[in-house]
């Protein structure tokens, strides 16, 4: 519980000629969470792809030399990412598409148990395109635990859920992080997590 | 393993009657262009026979085209590849194992429906030889040029359009030799078709694999 899970430095974020943050350092020991806040556009996101290691972060000028820096991220484990897409086969049924990434995880067993760990397991026989917003949000965090991940990134995960829902998903990631999992959300609705940093990305003006 | 979970997915997409709109479109449309073509034509059976195996090579290139709208774009926008990546498993992969189902899924029923399309045709059986075995040889460096350009227009609005566009001239050294290996007696033009269509097949998931990785950054 005491190692280091992420380890970040100076990252910097630019989307075309728009600066967006910079001189950001993180630094997240197994077990602790990161709130990330701010107002739309602010580049809450691109700091998720960024720490997910899908994009790289931009180069900036350091020191007086002015050489072309850029920063890096590192995990200490296998990261999982959800973010607004459940990332699942729309025109298969639930349980085709949540046994396509089982297999490639390892995980094909558990596919029910996770299934019923979100209470989708009733919507199993349905098409992927015919569930609701906030049925496919819990069928993206049913493959996300398939992933069985070490650490986790979350992109406004509770958008569309119910009260019941948003409960499970808290326990959830009070479970992952109990088992010495870093997990950094970027959430604009009120999410309990005790003891998490909150960062703001408006502080962190490039 | 990972090799075979791809495959069985993309296959299930991309074969006629599959997920993501796999139909025997292509198929057809290949017919369609061989019944035409002896109405704008005229039915001369000389000049049928002559020009006939050109224009199932032309035909074969445009019913290629058909499914590439779905090949990539729909993955690249429901963060498959995302996905994939954090598993560790490359873009080349994916669009390795998604350029073999993307050839299962056009190049063999293409070649069984050369054979109604030669009849039509009035093509003679050694004509109808050759041309089974270029378009056997040519069909998978189609079905690279495809899943590259596909991959790189993926990203854009419009993009599959725009890949119909930028597939055509890519083809012609493909169309140049198998069309060519029709006028000649022996099989070496079969053999040249053959080479460039591997060199092809070698490269496209390496471009594609770049294209899906240049998508995220932009």
């Amino acid at each position: 519980m005491q190692g280091a899970g992420l380890e970040a430095q100076a990252l910097y974020c630019r989307r075309g000629d728009r600066p967006l943050f910079g001189a950001l350092d993180l630094s997240l020991k197994c077990g602790e969470a990161l709130h990330l806040v701010g107002p739309n556009g602010i580049g809450k996101s691109s700091l998720i792809d960024i720490l997910a290691g899908l994009r790289r972060p931009s180069d900036f000028h350091a020191g007086a030399d002015g050489r072309r820096m850029r920063g890096s991220v590192e995990w200490s484990g296998s990261i999982g990412l959800l973010d607004g897409r459940p990332v699942l086969d729309e025109a298969v049924t639930l349980e085709r598409a949540l046994a396509f990434w089982a297999r490639l995880d390892g995980t094909a067993a558990s596919v029910t148990d996770h299934a019923c760990a979100l209470g989708i397991e009733p919507l199993m026989d349905v098409p992927v395109r015919y569930l609701s917003t906030g049925q496919r949000k819990r069928a993206g965090f049913a493959r996300l635990l398939g992933q069985a991940a070490d650490h986790w990134l979350l992109d406004e995960p509770l958008n569309g859920l119910d009260t019941e829902s948003i409960g499970v998903v808290e326990r959830l990631i009070a479970e992952r992080r109990r088992e010495g999992g870093v997990v950094v959300i970027a959430s604009h609705q009120p999410i309990h997590l005790p003891g998490a940093v909150t960062l703001d990305l408006r502080d962190h003006s490039w | 393993m990972v090799m075979a979970t791809l495959l069985r997915r993309d296959l299930a997409t991309l074969l006629p009657g599959g997920r993501r709109g796999g139909t025997l479109l292509p198929l057809l449309f290949f017919l369609a262009v061989a019944m035409l073509y002896p109405f704008a034509v005229g039915p001369e059976p000389q000049m049928l026979a002559r020009t006939g195996g050109g224009v199932v090579w032309i035909a074969a290139r445009l019913a290629a085209i058909l499914p590439l709208e779905r090949l990539v774009a729909s993955d690249l926008e429901a963060g498959v590849f995302d996905q994939l990546a954090l598993r560790g498993i490359a873009e080349e992969w994916a669009m390795a194992s998604r350029l073999v189902a993307h050839w299962l899924a056009f190049g063999p029923l293409l070649l069984v429906a050369t054979l109604p399309a030669a009849a039509l045709l009035g093509l003679s059986a050694d004509t109808v030889r050759i041309l089974l075995l270029g378009l056997l040889a040519g069909t998978p460096g189609l079905a690279a040029i495809g899943l590259a350009i596909a991959a790189l227009t993926a990203a854009l609005r419009g993009g599959a359009a725009l890949a119909g566009l930028m597939v055509i001239p890519l083809a012609i050294p493909i169309l140049i030799f198998g069309a060519g290996a029709l006028s000649r007696p022996d099989t070496s033009g079969v053999a040249l078709t053959a080479a460039i269509s591997l060199g092809l097949c070698a490269v496209a998931p390496f471009a594609a694999g770049a294209a899906i990785r240049a998508a995220r950054e932009h």
